[in-house]
């Protein structure tokens, strides 16, 4: 196996043996992403040198001592909504194309304090919305699997960098599902921890009261040791946690005896493929035989959960994206006459058709006389979807899902309508609108060879059992040594 | 017909505290443009709020001293409009759950007493200034970005510019005894809008209103109150109706003008702030601001009444700021004749400052020094007249009374033998006036004691001449 195919517990074990190098190891990811970069489009920026001349710092530290600790000199790469000081954060929009942030996202420094290996930044959709990583201003990331399909999103380019081995791990966003439905389309793990649990400070917002950090990783393992790192409560931002730190690896691989795992055909409706419900009842069979006890749940409100999920995040991002205005920093166009037409043409030039559409969304969500209607609405089925997530883990101890109702689809096959593309968050929005945890992990492919992944979800800040039930599953199958063919083709 | 008018205010105070709302920035005035920024003020992608608990402790201890009751929850709304001051876009205020409601201050005008109810106090932060006057166009300081700003917001129960001025004045004297802020007119630190509706006399039901923006100071306060009612009133008799609309108070034209209305009023799209948690304010908190409020204008007032036995009048200058209040209560401290300080404080040394164009913070004389001078005026070391002199080269300089009435000679004049001659020649010189007093008219003895003060620079202990030109007339009439 090629070293950039490893997982990161592996190149720990190989750097702690002094068997290689982190030089080693970030140059055979480079030369990776050299080999595969040009089909699929994971990076909006790679800065190769840059990531192999830290690798040597952490070399030459390496000599003097012991690896601090499990993501030291291991090459990552982050989407770019993520702040990185002197580097070009541009969420993949022309509003962003100059923007070089003067402060870190927290988790970035979180990083750096651990002593990973920036590789570059990764393509999204545009400010985060989207399904498919279409709408990034720049390129077209593909489907490792099969270029001719999308790989879901918006954290896409993250989701490919991990399942095309062009990092060992990326962080992405998560506001309705923008890590798991890529990583499922993908055929890697993805995670979306609890609100709160990852501060967001320097994550360009975009619906704040859903948006949360979270990794995309080879396996449930990797997972558990990025999430150790980036956990934790930050004064910067007041809406992050409060609690203790956890060991995520510990009692990982206790496995599942006796627990409750629960099935509510909520999530088993109308749209879902074929292959991916087999996939799902071949995983509930393996629990079973796993010891595990499968219970049956139902939802009351769950069918709310998309139309209050795209007022609450357009509302939200309505108000967030006013910022971009043309002023102090990003794009300005290039000609207008007074204050308001330039307001009017930096807006209506600087960002693309989704990002306005769901502007337009949520500025009328908003506006006086309607914002009963809708806004408020909203915010009433969310307190009722919580509930009804409380009332489910009152019976389980989480609950297994598909994480979206298909496998990747073509390219270009739904930029025409929207609403179908929404639909395609079915499954991961009430998630976030509830602000638990969740994770998907590759669990088959469909008859087209393409990845199914399925999610697992608990209750708040339960993510210790999400992943122990996440490792079983990974370690009783075989899904988890599924590659992409991409590149490695004879 | 005889109309009435309708008046509520919006009075927005900065906070004095030392750093900004969200972020660490520091709120001083007048520093360099855009020097007193960072990522949270401006506004930059990503980037969070945090709430500078000194907000909510200035903004529990200004409802509590306006009476106000504290909510236990409340929380934080964006109000979302485009203006290149404001970079984020939004203002973070509060909209329907504000830190304080409910509260209410006694004012008096023309000896008439009167409540004046308190709608709420909510917390927010303030925007940027565009300079307009510059070479390359209209430019941005961000530097008040992020400066923490209370809105007090009254009932209509004002009746009259003269009532919305004291009102204003009495909220100002209370946020200034609280130590929330400096209250400083010029430095922006306090504006008002007013909203003002006519209706006639006897009605119950309110007139249509219009909002008059961003008066600097209590002056434009009462002219822009006296324009807008008139014009309404003009427009009432025309038969033509009030449109409801926010007008522009300009204070050199002396004139407002309609600035939008009520169909162009933005539509702030109020909705929670998904950045900041909730603002929850335990009991225990509120009760040790409540203990630690100093003693309000209002109690001092009455204390002065009280314990110093100063006329009313007097009590209401003394506390009218706590400045003057301060240094009042100091002097008293150090020389108890209450009274005398007083007439010093009320009368000789505002218009000393007014020629200066300073207030009473920047006062040079100290408490001591003023302590100091009305004993050698007690004692008869100088004359009160000389004592003014004293007093006015006190203010110029900052010299202690002692070493002035040193200098320049000041010293009274008691020596008998030395005035007795003064005042022999005085008295030969006007024959005039012995006669008169020689036929009952005591007021020529006024004539005299003012041509002895004249002759002695005002350096004669008046006492002790009066008894001396006294003899010296009888001597004459013989």
């Amino acid at each position: 196996m090629e070293l950039s195919q490893k997982t990161i517990h592996e190149i720990n074990d190989l750097l702690k043996k002094k068997e290689v190098t982190v030089t080693e190891v970030t140059q055979a990811v480079v030369n990776r992403i050299d080999a595969v970069e040009g089909s699929t489009d994971a990076y909006l920026r790679v800065q190769a040198e840059k990531a192999l001349r830290d690798a040597k710092v952490v070399d030459e530290k390496l000599k003097a001592r012991k690896k601090k600790s499990p993501l030291e000199g291991i090459p990552y790469g982050l989407k770019d909504n993520l702040c990185t000081q002197g580097i070009l954060t541009t969420c993949a929009s022309k509003m962003l194309y100059n923007f070089i942030p003067p402060y870190n996202a927290h988790v970035y420094d979180l990083l750096i304090e651990e002593g990973g290996v920036l590789l570059g930044k990764t393509n999204m959709d545009e400010f985060a919305m989207g399904s498919s990583t279409e709408n990034s201003a720049y390129k077209i990331t593909k489907n490792p699997w099969d270029l001719a399909k999308v790989p879901g999103g918006s954290s896409g380019g993250s989701a490919v960098a991990v399942a095309s081995d062009t990092a060992f791990f990326t962080l992405g966003s998560d506001t309705g599902g923008s890590i798991r439905q890529p990583a499922s389309f993908c055929g890697v793990v993805g995670m979306k921890p609890t609100y709160g649990l990852v501060s967001r400070y320097g994550l360009v917002a975009f619906a704040s009261s859903l948006d949360q950090i979270g990794p995309f990783t080879k396996d449930v393992e990797d997972c558990a040791l990025v999430l150790n790192a980036i956990v934790g409560h930050d004064e910067k931002d007041t809406t992050s946690l409060k609690i203790e730190k956890k060991d995520y690896t510990k009692n990982l691989k206790q496995g599942v005896k006796g627990l409750r795992i629960g099935v509510a055909q909520a999530f088993f409706g109308e749209g879902l493929q074929p292959e991916v419900r087999k996939s799902l009842e071949d995983a509930i069979a393996v629990y079973k035989a796993m010891g595990a006890e499968i219970v049956d749940v139902s939802f009351q409100y769950l069918d709310y959960a998309l139309s209050a999920y795209y007022l609450i995040s357009s509302a939200e991002a309505s108000s967030n994206l006013a910022r971009y205005d043309g002023i102090r920093y990003g794009y300005r166009a290039e000609e207008y006459d007074g204050l308001v037409d330039l307001y009017r043409k930096t807006r209506s030039q600087g960002f693309g058709e989704e990002v306005k559409r769901r502007i337009m969304l949520g500025t009328h969500a908003l506006s006086s006389g309607y914002y009963d209607a809708y806004y408020k609405k909203a915010m009433q089925v969310r307190t009722l979807i919580k509930e009804d997530f409380e009332q489910v883990f009152g019976g389980c101890d989480v609950l297994l899902t598909p994480t979206s109702p298909t496998t990747a689809f073509g390219i270009g096959e739904k930029t025409s309508n929207p609403l179908e593309m929404y639909l395609t968050d079915i499954y991961t929005v009430p998630v976030n609108i509830a602000g638990i945890p969740g994770i998907s992990i590759p669990c088959g492919l469909d008859n087209g060879g393409m990845p199914i992944g399925m999610q697992l979800l608990g209750p708040v800040l339960s993510e210790k059992t999400i992943l122990k039930a996440a490792w079983a599953f990974e370690n009783e199958t075989n899904f988890k040594n599924l590659k992409a063919p991409l590149g490695r083709e004879v | 017909m005889e109309y009435e008018i309708v008046i509520g205010m919006e009075i927005h105070v900065e906070l004095g505290t030392k750093s900004k709302i969200f972020c660490s920035c520091p709120t001083e005035f007048g520093a360099e443009e855009n020097t007193h920024t960072c990522p949270v003020c401006l506004g930059m992608p990503g980037v969070l709020p945090v709430l500078n608990e000194k907000v909510v402790e200035y903004a529990t201890r200004a409802g509590l001293a306006l009476n106000c009751e504290i909510a236990h929850y409340s929380k934080m709304d964006r109000k979302n409009y485009f203006y290149p001051d404001l970079p984020k876009a939004y203002q973070t205020s509060q909209f329907d759950l504000p830190i304080c409601t409910g509260g209410v201050i006694e004012i008096e005008v023309d000896g008439i007493k009167k409540d004046i109810g308190i709608t709420r106090i909510h917390i927010e932060e303030d925007a940027g200034k565009l300079l307009h006057e510059s070479a390359e166009g209209t430019l941005v300081d961000v530097n008040r970005c992020g400066v923490p700003l209370v809105e007090i917001v009254s009932e209509p129960d004002l009746r009259s510019a003269e009532e919305a001025k004291t009102f204003a004045e009495k909220v100002r004297n209370i946020l200034e005894y609280t130590g929330v802020s400096d209250c400083k007119m010029q430095e922006g630190s306090m504006r008002f809008d007013v909203n003002i509706s006519m209706r006639e006399k006897g009605e119950t039901v309110l007139g249509t209103r219009t909002e008059m923006k961003n008066l600097n100071s209590f002056r434009a306060l009462v002219r822009a109150v006296h324009y807008e009612s008139k014009r309404q009133i003009v427009e009432l008799k025309k038969g033509h109706v009030i449109i409801q609309e926010t007008r522009k108070w300009d204070d050199t034209k002396g004139a407002s003008s309609s600035l939008r209305s009520k169909e162009e009023a933005h539509d702030y799209r109020y909705f929670p702030e998904p950045d900041l948690v909730p603002i929850i304010i335990e009991e225990d908190y509120i009760a040790k601001i409540k203990a630690a409020l100093p003693e309000l204008p209002e109690a001092k007032k009455h204390r002065y009444i009280k314990e110093y036995k100063l006329p009313e009048y007097d009590a209401g200058v003394l506390t009218a700021t706590g400045v003057l209040a301060a240094f009042f209560e100091e002097a008293v401290g150090l020389y108890n004749e209450p009274k005398q300080i007083s007439n010093w404080l009320m009368v000789e040394i505002p218009p000393l400052l007014k020629e200066k164009e300073l207030a009473m913070e920047n006062i040079s004389i100290t408490p001591i020094q003023l302590v100091e001078l009305l004993k050698l005026v007690k004692n008869n070391t100088i004359s009160g007249t000389s004592g003014k002199e004293v007093l006015k080269e006190m203010f110029n300089t900052g010299k202690n009374p002692e070493d002035i009435v040193k200098k320049q000679g000041l010293a009274q004049m008691s020596d008998t033998v030395e005035l007795e001659a003064i005042i022999e020649k005085i008295v030969t010189a006007n024959p005039k006036s012995v006669e008169d007093i020689g036929s009952g008219n005591e007021k020529a003895y006024g004539f005299l004691t003012g041509q002895v003060m004249k002759a002695t620079k005002g350096q004669a202990n008046p006492t002790v001449a009066n008894e001396i030109i006294r003899a010296v007339v009888k001597k004459h009439l013989g």
